[in-house]
């Protein structure tokens, strides 16, 4: 880790929770710390960041107006990093918990949210219970304010929940989540995450998921809005038969910068983790993709599979993606597949020569090329809603 | 069980007689005391009778080298190097002159001849039977980082092609060396490039002129010959327009218990039109079955394609070596160019490798193509580490890459951390690794074809390799085969 010069955070971070320690140690990381090569954070280094005025009930309905949100199922909002009693109502099957986020270390993103959090979502499924579908809707709204919730999801053996995650707002803000998810045996859970955050934004979303036997963490998310995010997924599948799946697509324009980072650590024999990302820039957007897959001595008998695709549809996008298979065990069946370009002239004069207009053509290939990644959302509905929610 | 006895038995002796090529050779050296300092690059310099400049730009190397840190990002684990605990020259001491080969040291010739490197002419043309066609290959035999052999010269010379040691390379054409040296890894690079600027002892230096085909396969063996002397070994290939060569190199070491530093660089330089090939067996001294000993390689290999429709390709057979630390990259300037890489990495017991490569394109339509492939056995760990970059003006840029690891035992592990950076929309990369393990299915085909597990393991890893094999010069392809048996020998059963 290298020390960096970040005064005005660390300031902040020290007068906001007295534990300017914990950030101080690490420092902000600069782009010679491995992990943030391709995604420097000078852009949060030096604003006076302040700790978030409630939003009121009103502005919020404002906002959440503006988003494409299920219809169904139970909804549970945060405004500037406190819960919206009035807007808010958990499904029945969940039990409030009390119960500490637990510490990821190494993780710059959890590091920030820990000396800084503020409590979020505390919930546990039952034993064999199907809790249905929560939308939890993270709100922001101001100037140089940063909001950084800490949320626990406990899923007992056997109970199952889909969870549809929603981040957005106005302004220019922290946007740092936290979400510790701890998935029993037989259990699933089911996490399609949105960031439509403000296009001056940042945010930098952290989620750790520990899966035991059998159970299964399926998670898709979309990367679209900020100026710049990183979501980064950190899978331990600790026990025999345990599965992942850490899908999402990325859709980056402007001068904006999208980063979807994950580590799944295979650490027990028989799981198996998936991961389809595709990303789509334009403009001069910055793609970046950095998905390890780590196979523990003992993780025999693991199946990993990863495929990552770039679209670069103008002359100043770039990607940056970075697959990394790392594997102590032999008896193992683990590949990752990587492609980047631009679409396919052929494919596009296919389409011309039927008569369909350049723009819809082109349309109509961006769309297929993330198709495949979109399909892995089991949930109609739910595929449905991201879609309409990419186009609006 | 007789059967399983004898196998063990087999594997016993295998193991115990495993590097064949460990042998010392007793020769009269003249080596400068330990430890690196200013007077060290000094004393180097005026050993090999430098001129002012060559002091100059060792100086410099020297001085960034003392600000630099070693690297630690390679997926590697060593006790710390005292880089003040080793001798930074050791040189056979010869009689002026020896321009025949009589006058060279019998116990040289010797251990050449136990080497099995053809130094002959008689041997070179016996060296590929039947291949009528095939000509001979010249040796420019590096002993103990100083060329004391050098066959061909003439031949080569009729040709317009200069090969020679880089220490007479910078006597007698002072102004190619001042040209070329330091364009493509330049001092201060990296911190193993910058220590090997400082101290390199020799190499090989070689010039293609413009529109020469070279009329032979170059070759330079390797060998470590000393106890405590570093090995730093410079080689410059310069390639004029259309001009196309091919260069070997192979390493053989002696069995030792320390652990010996080897930090070489390699530049190329391939102007229009011209190409390059570059192979390498490395079969150094992996150090024994626990791991004791063994060479430490840290080694800095870049072409640079600077011409229009320009070629590099680099192929490497690595089962040597305690550790290697080892990209050899292609920059990719020239309009068209080619850069490709094609590599075996064999490690067993408890080697440990971090290879790869970096292709860099610059221009358009430049291409490159990458094929790794690793195999790890015992307690060993390997990784594949590579870069593509496309940079804005690549237009129309391609790459393919394909990484294969193939896990021998569940001590070892086998890693691929590749880094894909594209800045032109045109440019087109693509990249797919597997990992695996031997393929029960084929072991038991063998098996039930009365191949011994030994064999079919040999068998099986020969075909995963087949493409990078098939890269090799011939010569090379079939030491290279052997090579791979012999490196996972006592891997299985």
């Amino acid at each position: 880790m290298t020390q960096n010069a970040a005064p005005a955070l660390e300031a902040f971070v020290a007068r906001a929770a007295g534990q300017g320690a914990a950030l101080a140690e690490t420092g902000l990381p600069t782009r010679r710390v491995e992990a943030w090569r391709y995604t420097p954070l000078r852009s949060i280094a030096d604003t006076a960041w302040q700790k978030a005025m409630p939003l009121p009930t009103e502005a919020a309905t404002a906002l959440l107006d503006r988003l494409v949100l299920p219809e169904t199922g139970a909804r549970v909002v945060y405004g500037n990093g406190q819960l919206l009693d009035a807007l808010s109502a958990l499904p029945e099957a969940v039990r409030q918990a009390s119960e500490n986020v637990s510490p990821l270390k190494g993780v710059f993103s959890a590091t920030l949210n820990t000396a800084l959090g503020e409590r979020g979502l505390d919930i546990r499924v039952p034993a064999g219970t199907d809790a249905g579908l929560l939308t939890l809707v993270s709100l922001s709204d101001g100037q140089d304010i940063s909001t950084h919730l800490q949320h626990r999801i406990v899923l007992e053996d056997g109970a199952s929940l889909t969870l549809y995650d929603v981040s957005a707002g106005e302004g220019r803000y922290i946007a740092n989540p936290r979400f510790d998810i701890v998935v029993g045996k037989g259990a699933t859970l089911r996490h399609v995450k949105v960031q439509r955050e403000s296009l001056t934004a940042t945010h930098l979303a952290v989620v750790s998921a520990d899966v035991a036997e059998k159970g299964e963490y399926d998670s898709f998310t979309l990367n679209q809005g900020s100026s710049l995010a990183r979501h980064e997924a950190v899978v331990t599948l600790g026990a025999p038969h345990a599965m992942a799946h850490v899908n999402g697509v990325q859709i980056v324009d402007g001068q904006r910068l999208n980063d979807l980072t994950s580590m799944i650590h295979h650490a027990a024999p028989d799981g198996s983790s998936r991961q389809t990302v595709k990303t789509v820039l334009s403009d001069a957007g910055q793609g970046v993709f950095q998905g390890k897959i780590l196979v523990d001595r003992v993780a025999q008998k693991t199946d990993g599979y990863q495929m990552n695709q770039a679209l670069l549809l103008s002359e100043k996008a770039q990607i940056n993606s970075k697959p990394e298979l790392e594997i102590y065990a032999d008896d193992v069946k683990c590949s990752h597949g990587a492609t980047v370009g631009a679409l396919d002239d052929e494919q596009l004069f296919y389409l011309r020569s039927r008569g369909i207009a350049e723009a819809d053509a082109r349309d109509m290939l961006v769309r297929a090329f993330l198709i495949d990644a979109l399909d892995l959302v089991s949930d109609e509905g739910l595929r449905d809603l991201l879609l309409r929610s990419m186009t609006s | 069980m007789p059967a399983v006895t004898e196998t063990r038995e087999t594997v016993e002796k295998l193991a115990k007689s495993s590097y064949e090529w460990g042998f010392e050779t007793d020769i009269e050296m003249d080596i400068a005391p330990k430890g690196l300092n200013e007077e060290t690059v000094r004393l180097i310099s005026e050993r090999k009778g430098e001129p002012q400049w060559m002091l100059d730009w060792r100086l410099k190397a020297f001085r960034a080298w003392l600000e630099m840190e070693e690297p630690t990002w390679a997926h590697i684990h060593h006790p710390p190097i005292d880089y003040q605990d080793a001798h930074y020259f050791a040189q056979p001491k010869k009689k002026p002159g020896p321009k025949s080969l009589d006058e060279v040291d019998p116990e040289l010739l010797k251990t050449y001849a136990k080497l099995g490197i053809p130094l002959h002419e008689q041997a070179l043309l016996a060296g590929v039977e039947g291949a009528e066609e095939r000509l001979p290959v010249a040796v420019d035999a590096v002993f103990d980082s100083v060329s004391v052999a050098t066959t061909f010269r003439k031949t080569l010379a009729e040709a317009g092609v200069i090969f020679c040691p880089i220490s007479d390379a910078i006597r007698e054409h002072p102004e190619l060396v001042q040209k070329y040296l330091g364009t493509v890894v330049p001092v201060a690079d990296n911190f193993f490039a910058a220590l090997n600027s400082a101290v390199f002892t020799d190499g090989s230096f070689v010039y293609i002129p413009e529109g020469v085909r070279c009329p032979m396969e170059l070759s330079t063996y390797f060998r470590i010959n000393a106890r405590n002397t570093g090995q730093f070994e410079r080689t410059l290939i310069i390639a004029e327009d259309r001009a196309t060569v091919s260069y070997l190199e192979g390493c053989t070491a002696p069995q030792r218990d320390e652990n010996q530093l080897h930090a070489a660089v390699v530049e190329l330089v391939a102007m229009e039109d011209a190409s390059i090939k570059y192979s390498t067996v490395q079969n150094w001294y992996p150090g024994d079955d626990e791991g004791r000993g063994g060479i430490y390689n840290f080694v800095t290999k870049r072409g640079i394609c600077r011409g229009a429709r320009s070629k590099i390709s680099w192929t490497q057979v690595e089962t040597g070596s305690a550790i290697t630390w080892k990209y050899p990259s292609c920059v990719l300037a020239g309009e068209g160019s080619v850069g490709e890489f094609y590599s075996v990495a064999v490690t067993n017991n408890h080697q440990q490798a971090d290879t790869g490569t970096k292709m860099i394109h610059l221009a358009p339509n430049t291409r490159s193509t990458i094929i790794a492939k690793t195999i790890s056995a015992g307690h060993s760990d390997s990784t594949y580490r590579g870069l593509v970059r496309m940079q804005p003006k690549a237009r129309n840029a391609r790459n393919f890459t394909q990484c294969d690891s193939l896990l021998i035992g569940d001590q070892c592990g086998a890693h691929t951390v590749p880094y894909i950076e594209s800045r032109n929309m045109t440019a087109r990369v693509e990249h797919e690794a597997t990992t695996s393990k031997i393929s029960e299915d084929q072991l038991f085909y063998c098996r039930s074809r009365g191949l011994s597990e030994e064999d079919a393991v040999g068998l099986i890893v020969n075909g995963f390799c087949r493409e990078v094999l098939k890269e090799l010069p011939m010569e090379f392809a079939v030491e290279a085969q052997k090579l791979l048996q012999i490196s996972l020998e006592g891997s299985v059963g």
